[in-house]
């Protein structure tokens, strides 16, 4: 265990040490929070009955989603792990007495986890001094609080042991390109990236909750402002939990193959 | 110990000629070929020893280090490594060994060296004491105190490979896999890199294997070598044999003032100037002292140059030899 928290340790480490990034991935952060809070305004100024959740909600969801961006990031965006498939630095990696599988899980888990840590708090405390009804509200029970907390872990979970899904194909196809562009459509829409999934029309929305993409951003995100509460919540938070084991399980036994026949590239 | 008995590697490659037409005839249908990378490849190495593996690009050399190191998987054959099958015993071998990939970096590019250090300090549960000592030694004989605080990506290459292999030594393996660690360094730290070598060698009694192209690597460190060429083991012996049987020819050249030279049994002539005669000494017929005597009776020598075979040209003439 002390391997891998070691090795979450150093990607953290060096995940600390993109402030430009950090910085730019903040402006642009904010630019979209508004933008989605002005766009939703038009909606509820329309017709607010038809709206399945109060405006305040969707403030908190709103903010939670652009604080936390880069924990529930859905396509494989890590180019060094990437090119260490592509271009063979993967095989320092398979001499290790450590399992392939969970050092990625991990390294993964940090970079997320570096990443959150320096945006999310300017975010944060700036959506919570702005005027209601744009700002941020506190969660709505301390209860809700800490469900908040677990379902946010979890989602991570299940948002990073998707990614690693990703990574393994690239043993395969040896291009990260058209397994990219593929989950970044998919996945925008069905996890509640551009409205949150109870803004989907009925029939619709049952299915998509039951996705592995509903169990990423989706459940944290609504259970902070109460819009998640009760037996609904339990059953999504169990949910989230079967589809990180599906998940985890699935990559590992499929990494466990692509070891087998993986040929190291470039001499 | 390490043994090898009849391994087999084929690697399946996609193939198309050049253009648009063929391009788009391989989104439906591929050609592969298939090509034998290691053909019943087999030999043992002895704990202490110091083996040079050398072969031509593509002979198969870092796909048996991988295979010995356990991240590939032979189609036949069988390895054995202190009793350990390499791909099977994945994580147990693994402690075992050091392999340091001279084109890749297994250092984090943005963190300063000793933050890797530590990474590899708790993947392989290295005792606190044992990491201390070993990370002691290393810093001196490697002469890293200066440089482990500073991220990989500010280093030069000779400072950087310096700290790969000592990453890879940081667990005290039994047996250390260099695959082409000089390659891109100057000479300097050639020479730094070779004599650590040495030491540990010597000192802890690990069994080093080394790949590599400079033939001055494998005849300042390695007793033993190894050709490999077109997936086979070709020569398994030591250098001096290696040298003594492939090329009993030296090169004589004399510059002279006055006089002719005839050429007889053993003497051959090579090209000639004015002046200036190039000789090739069959050893094997007449010693290099006896054609000088011989030769310097029938003129006045001003100098004399004696040039044995190197290394690179017995590798090119066994290349030659077996058609490789």
């Amino acid at each position: 265990m002390k391997k891998y928290l070691s090795f979450f340790r150093i990607r953290f480490i060096a995940g600390l040490q993109y402030r430009a990034a950090a910085i730019g991935g903040l402006a642009t952060q904010f630019a979209w929070g508004f933008m989605y809070l002005l766009m939703f305004q038009a909606f509820y100024r329309s017709d607010p009955s038809s709206i399945p959740m109060p405006y305040e909600q969707l403030a908190s969801y709103i903010w939670l989603q652009q604080a936390f961006l880069v924990l529930f990031m859905t396509y494989a965006y890590d180019r060094e792990l990437i090119e260490s498939i592509k271009q063979g630095g993967i095989a320092y990696e398979m001499v290790r007495p450590a399992d392939l599988y969970f050092m990625w899980l991990t390294k993964d888990l940090a970079k997320r986890t570096a990443g959150a840590f320096l945006r999310c708090s300017p975010i944060l405390i700036v959506a919570a001094l702005l005027p209601a009804p744009f700002g941020m509200n506190l969660p709505a029970s301390p209860m809700a609080f800490i469900m908040f907390l677990l379902t946010l872990i979890l989602g991570t979970l299940c948002s990073a042991s998707f990614v690693i899904l990703q990574y393994i194909t690239v043993f395969y196809t040896m291009s990260d390109g058209g397994i990219r562009s593929i989950s970044i459509a998919l996945s925008e829409l069905l996890v509640g990236g551009l409205v949150p999934l109870t803004f989907f029309p009925d029939g619709i929305r049952q299915v998509v909750e039951l996705l592995p993409f509903a169990s990423m951003q989706n459940v944290p995100l609504r259970v902070y402002s109460g819009n998640l509460a009760g037996q609904e919540m339990v059953f999504a938070a169990l949910l989230q939990v079967f589809w990180c084991t599906v998940m985890i399980g699935g990559g590992y036994l499929l990494m466990g193959h692509a070891k087998k026949r993986v040929v190291v590239q470039g001499g | 110990m390490i043994e090898l008995k009849q391994i087999n590697k084929t690697f399946k490659v996609a193939k198309r000629n050049a253009g648009f037409k063929e391009a788009a005839k391989a989104l439906f249908r591929r050609e592969y070929t298939y090509i034998e990378a290691l053909k019943d490849v087999s030999f043992t190495i002895n704990d202490g020893e110091m083996i040079g593996y050398i072969g031509p690009n593509g002979a198969g050399k870092s796909s048996s280090i991988k295979i010995m190191s356990g991240i590939l998987t032979p189609d036949s054959g069988e390895c054995r490594i202190n009793g350990l099958v390499p791909w099977k015993d994945r994580k147990e071998h693994s402690q075992q060994i050091g392999v340091v990939f001279g084109q890749r970096s297994q250092l984090w590019w943005d963190v300063p060296i000793i933050d890797s250090f530590e990474l590899i300090r708790d993947i392989y549960k290295v005792e606190e004491a044992e990491y201390k000592r070993n990370l002691d030694e290393l810093t001196e004989l490697l002469d890293l105190a200066e440089i482990v605080r500073t991220p990989a990506r500010q280093l030069s290459l000779g400072q950087r490979m310096r700290c790969e292999i000592a990453a890879s030594l940081l667990h005290s393996p039994k047996v250390l896999f260099l695959d082409e660690p000089t390659i891109g360094l100057d000479a300097v730290s050639k020479i730094a890199v070779r004599d650590f070598i040495k030491k540990i060698n010597r000192e802890s009694g690990t069994t080093v294997i080394l790949t590599t192209h400079d033939m001055n690597d494998i005849e300042a460190l390695t007793e033993r070598i190894l050709l490999i060429g077109k997936g086979q083991i070709l020569l398994d012996g030591s250098l001096d044999e290696l040298k003594k049987t492939n090329s009993p020819y030296k090169t004589l050249t004399l510059d002279y003032t006055a006089g002719g030279f005839a050429e007889t049994a053993g003497i051959s002539v090579l090209e000639k100037y004015d002046g200036r005669t190039v000789f090739r000494i069959d050893t094997s017929i007449i010693s290099v002292s006896e054609a000088i005597t011989l030769l310097s009776a029938h003129a006045e020598i001003k100098d004399v140059s004696v040039e044995g075979n190197s290394i690179d040209d017995v590798v090119v003439s066994l290349y030659k030899e077996f058609e490789i």
